[in-house]
Order: C-alpha cells, then sequence, then structure tokens
C-alpha cells in the first residue's frame, strides 16, 4: 500500500512540474546575461508606473511619483527595480521549482503587501517591453516565447499563496 | 479612460513617424502572436504556412496595419469610425476579443524593437490606451 502511495505522490509531483526544452532554457538564460539589472530594473518598474498609474498604489512610500519626469528620475523606484530583478534572477536559478522557490515572496505579496496579482501581469508585460527594445531583432519570437513562459510560470507563482 | 487631447496627439505624431514601416510591424506582429501565443493560430487553420516569411502572413499584417492606420485618422470617434470593421469581426470573423489584447501586446512589442528611442514610457501609455479603445469599438457590434 505505502509503496504505492509514495509512487502516486511523486508521480503527481512530477505531473505539476514545468517543463523546460533545452532550447527554452538557454534563451532564458542568454536574455538575463544580456540584462543590466539596475537599468532594466529601472525601465521596468518605472514603465509600469506610468502605462498603469493605477499600480502607483502600492509605491505611497517611495515619495514623487507625481508625473513620468518624477517616476524615472525617482531613486527608491530604481532601487526597488533592481530588487525586483534579483527575485526574477531566483526564479530562472531555480527553474525546475519555480513555485517553491516563489512560496515566501507569494505570501509576502499576499499577506504583507497585499498586491492584487493581476499587477503582476502589468509588470510582466512592460519587462517584456523594455527588454525587446534593448534586445532588438535578437529578442526573436522564439526567444519572446520562451520568455512569456517563464514570466507566466513566475506569475503563477507569485499568486500561488493567495487565499 | 478614454482619450485625452494629448493622447490623440501623441498617437499622431507617433504614427506618422512609423507609419512608413505599417507593414513591417504588422507582419512582424502578426507572427510574434502566432508564435507566443500558439491558440490564435487556431483562427488560421486554412493557412498552409504560418511562417514568418509567408506571403499571407505578410499580406495580413498588412492589412491589420492598414486598418490601425485608419484608425488613428478616425480618433475622434473609433466606434462610428470602425463600424463596418466590427461588423466583419463580429458576424464573419468572430474572433474572440480576447485576442485583440494579444496581438495589441505584439505591436507593442514590435514597436520597442524597431523604435526604441521613440517609443518612450509616455508614448507607450497613449499607444496602449489608443489600441484599448480601437479594440473596444472592434467589439462595438459583436452583441
Amino acid at each position: 500500500m505505502i509503496p504505492i502511495l509514495t509512487r502516486t505522490l511523486a508521480k503527481s509531483s512530477r505531473a505539476n512540474m514545468v517543463e523546460w526544452t533545452d532550447e527554452e532554457r538557454a534563451a532564458i538564460s542568454d536574455i538575463f546575461s544580456k540584462l543590466d539589472y539596475d537599468e532594466v530594473g529601472q525601465k521596468c518598474l518605472s514603465r509600469c508606473l506610468i502605462v498603469y498609474p493605477w499600480t502607483q498604489r502600492y509605491f505611497g512610500a517611495f515619495g514623487n511619483l507625481y508625473n513620468a519626469e518624477a517616476i524615472m528620475n525617482n531613486p527608491l523606484i530604481a532601487k526597488h527595480g533592481t530588487t525586483v530583478l534579483r527575485g526574477l534572477e531566483r526564479a530562472l536559478n531555480n527553474m525546475d521549482d519555480i513555485k517553491n522557490t516563489y512560496a515566501e515572496l507569494s505570501v509576502l505579496h499576499s499577506e504583507k503587501l497585499h498586491v492584487d496579482p493581476d499587477n503582476f501581469k502589468l509588470l510582466s508585460d512592460c519587462l517584456t517591453i523594455v527588454i525587446a527594445a534593448k534586445m532588438g531583432t535578437t529578442f526573436t519570437p522564439e526567444y519572446q516565447a520562451s520568455f512569456q513562459k517563464f514570466l507566466s510560470v513566475v506569475v503563477s507563482a507569485l499568486g500561488k499563496q493567495y487565499h | 479612460m478614454s482619450l485625452t487631447a494629448k493622447d490623440k496627439a501623441v498617437v499622431r505624431a507617433f504614427w506618422a513617424k512609423v507609419s512608413g514601416k505599417a507593414e513591417d510591424i504588422g507582419c512582424e506582429a502578426l507572427s510574434r502572436m502566432l508564435v507566443v501565443y500558439p491558440q490564435t493560430k487556431t483562427y488560421f487553420s486554412h493557412w498552409p504556412d504560418l511562417s514568418p516569411s509567408s506571403a499571407r502572413v505578410r499580406k495580413h499584417g498588412k492589412t491589420v496595419m492598414g486598418g490601425v492606420g485608419e484608425a488613428v485618422g478616425k480618433i475622434d470617434d473609433l466606434t462610428a469610425g470602425l463600424l463596418t470593421l466590427s461588423e466583419l469581426h463580429a458576424f464573419q470573423l468572430r474572433i474572440d476579443p480576447a485576442n485583440f489584447k494579444i496581438l495589441s501586446h505584439n505591436i507593442l512589442v514590435v514597436l520597442a524593437i524597431l523604435f526604441p528611442a521613440d517609443f518612450t514610457p509616455e508614448v507607450h501609455v497613449s499607444v496602449d490606451k489608443f489600441l484599448t479603445a480601437l479594440a473596444l469599438a472592434l467589439a462595438e457590434k459583436y452583441r
């Protein structure tokens, strides 16, 4: 009985794992290798706050967000952008178990920061656009597809502990 | 989230810069959509070749961006201006409106790739609002 249960449990946890092809891993690693976290983090977060201004609700303590120029020059936003990119790097380094890697971060975003999980998608879209601008045509459709898959897994993991 | 006078001015000015590459933008955006969001391929099951270099994808990208250009010209009343296109999408093509958002995202990605210096956050927000308003006008006749 117990061996059967163990096999069933092991099988179901494997079934929940995300499968990555070699091409996807290579694409995602290559993209990250080209990123200056300070630059991309600042650009991504400030773009999100400008394009989707309601996201500013989470940044009340960050000082002047009065207009696009203020947001883009805000040092606290820049610093936080770097924090976000470092968080994504953790997913990159644990691609076979992003869900568990992000369990604490998910609790943080839900219980402490009270961030509506829909916002994760908005930030992801901005990150894609910032990376596209940086990489130009080397951000091929295949790269975009791999990165989109990575971001979807990240977003899903971040939302996992919400209840 | 309606278009302000500033949004319209930004969109018109940006379109003037990029419209020369409309066909490239359309073809690239469509190709990316088909690759990155494979569920969108279900609308093209009657096409033998969905690769970016295929003549059909190229032609269709041009058609779609032609529609976007037409919308820029009718930016003051998109609902009235795009009535015929809305009827086409609602009654003949019957594309689920969720896909308008997907294509819009890919248009933005291509704009970022081709015009990294011009596609600033301020331009991005106005263009995103415009594409959202366009999608809404396209969905007008759905039900």
